[in-house]
């Protein structure tokens, strides 16, 4: 049985303009497919900009093309980063990330396996995120980190998304197969255009 | 106090007291920022008593990038005699949407944009 969190929706995919892209965490280590995140998140953004040409070269502001590459670049590098880090590397359970373009909006879809033991710890932090003030935990964090040096991670990628780039956050929890247990988490970022 | 690689550039410039990132900043972790970190707080030792961070060329930073930034700035914060000015770019679309925070971390920091 499912469980949905946060602005999570189900329906099929309902726009003709979409990508996924898979990736199979076991073929090689980590370390060496982390240059890849950047690969595919650039490349994901520079596409989108098709559906977005430029439009006054002229103009000292950015356009908006430029900013729809940045920030699906952006977005979308946060999420593999998420995914390749907290995959459940005994599970052989495949990452994929989908990107469907609507008129008003880009939607993000991004699966991986998680560890049955983070799945709690986790959950309890997309609470926090749904029910806090997100500038406020952002300032939280960042105090945090620097007073604590012995986290790896930041904690900063989905508050990042929800306080600057104004994206509506969604995941799903899912067994995904049984004996052993493997739980898939699907993270949905939608980000207006 | 300089780090250059194909994807990036770090360097503190004593003479003109600037601190430059340029390039494309997509570390995995702490780990993998630690040799930036050092020369970032290398920096905050020598507490000058203007310090600029040249971010003008700094085209890409992934969120463990904007951790190690802000958390330079909590350092300078700390420092009570210096000040700093952030110099960003315009044309560089993260910049007008993430570096306002580093000004919430550290009020007297000024935000200057090419």
């Amino acid at each position: 049985m499912a469980q949905l969190f946060g602005n999570f929706s189900e329906e099929p995919i309902s726009s003709e303009e979409y990508l996924i892209l898979g990736f199979s965490p076991s073929s090689i280590p980590l370390k060496q497919r982390w240059r890849n995140n950047g690969l595919s998140a650039d490349f994901l953004g520079d596409y989108l900009t098709t559906f977005f040409p430029a439009t006054d070269t002229h103009s000292n502001t950015i356009d908006r093309s430029a900013e729809i590459k940045s920030a699906v670049g952006y977005i979308a590098n946060e999420l593999l980063e998420n995914a390749m880090k907290f995959n459940d590397e005994a599970s052989q359970y495949p990452i994929s990330i989908q990107l469907q373009l609507h008129s008003d909006r880009i939607v993000f879809r991004v699966t991986n396996s998680i560890p049955s033991q983070l799945v709690e710890k986790f959950q309890a932090y997309i609470q926090n995120l749904i029910n806090e003030d997100p500038q406020e935990m952002y300032i939280e964090q960042l105090e945090r980190n620097a007073e604590d040096d012995s986290n790896s991670s930041s904690g900063l990628g989905l508050l990042t998304m929800i306080n600057d780039y104004m994206a509506l956050l969604g995941w799903k929890f899912d067994t995904v197969k049984t004996e052993p247990d493997v739980i898939a988490v699907t993270t949905m970022v939608q980000l207006t255009v | 106090m300089e780090i250059k690689t194909k994807d990036y550039h770090v360097n503190y410039d004593s003479e003109t007291t600037t601190l430059l990132c340029k390039g494309s900043l997509r570390l995995s972790g702490m780990d993998e920022y630690a040799p930036i970190v050092q020369i970032f707080n290398q920096v905050a030792d020598l507490e000058p008593s203007e310090l600029k961070f040249n971010l003008k060329g700094l085209e890409f930073l992934n969120s463990s990038g904007i951790n190690v930034l802000s958390k330079f700035v909590i350092k300078i914060r700390q420092k009570k005699h210096v000040s700093m000015i952030v110099q960003g770019s315009q044309q560089i679309p993260w910049q007008g949407k993430s570096l306002k925070n580093l000004k919430r971390l550290m009020p007297t920091l000024k935000l200057e944009w090419e």
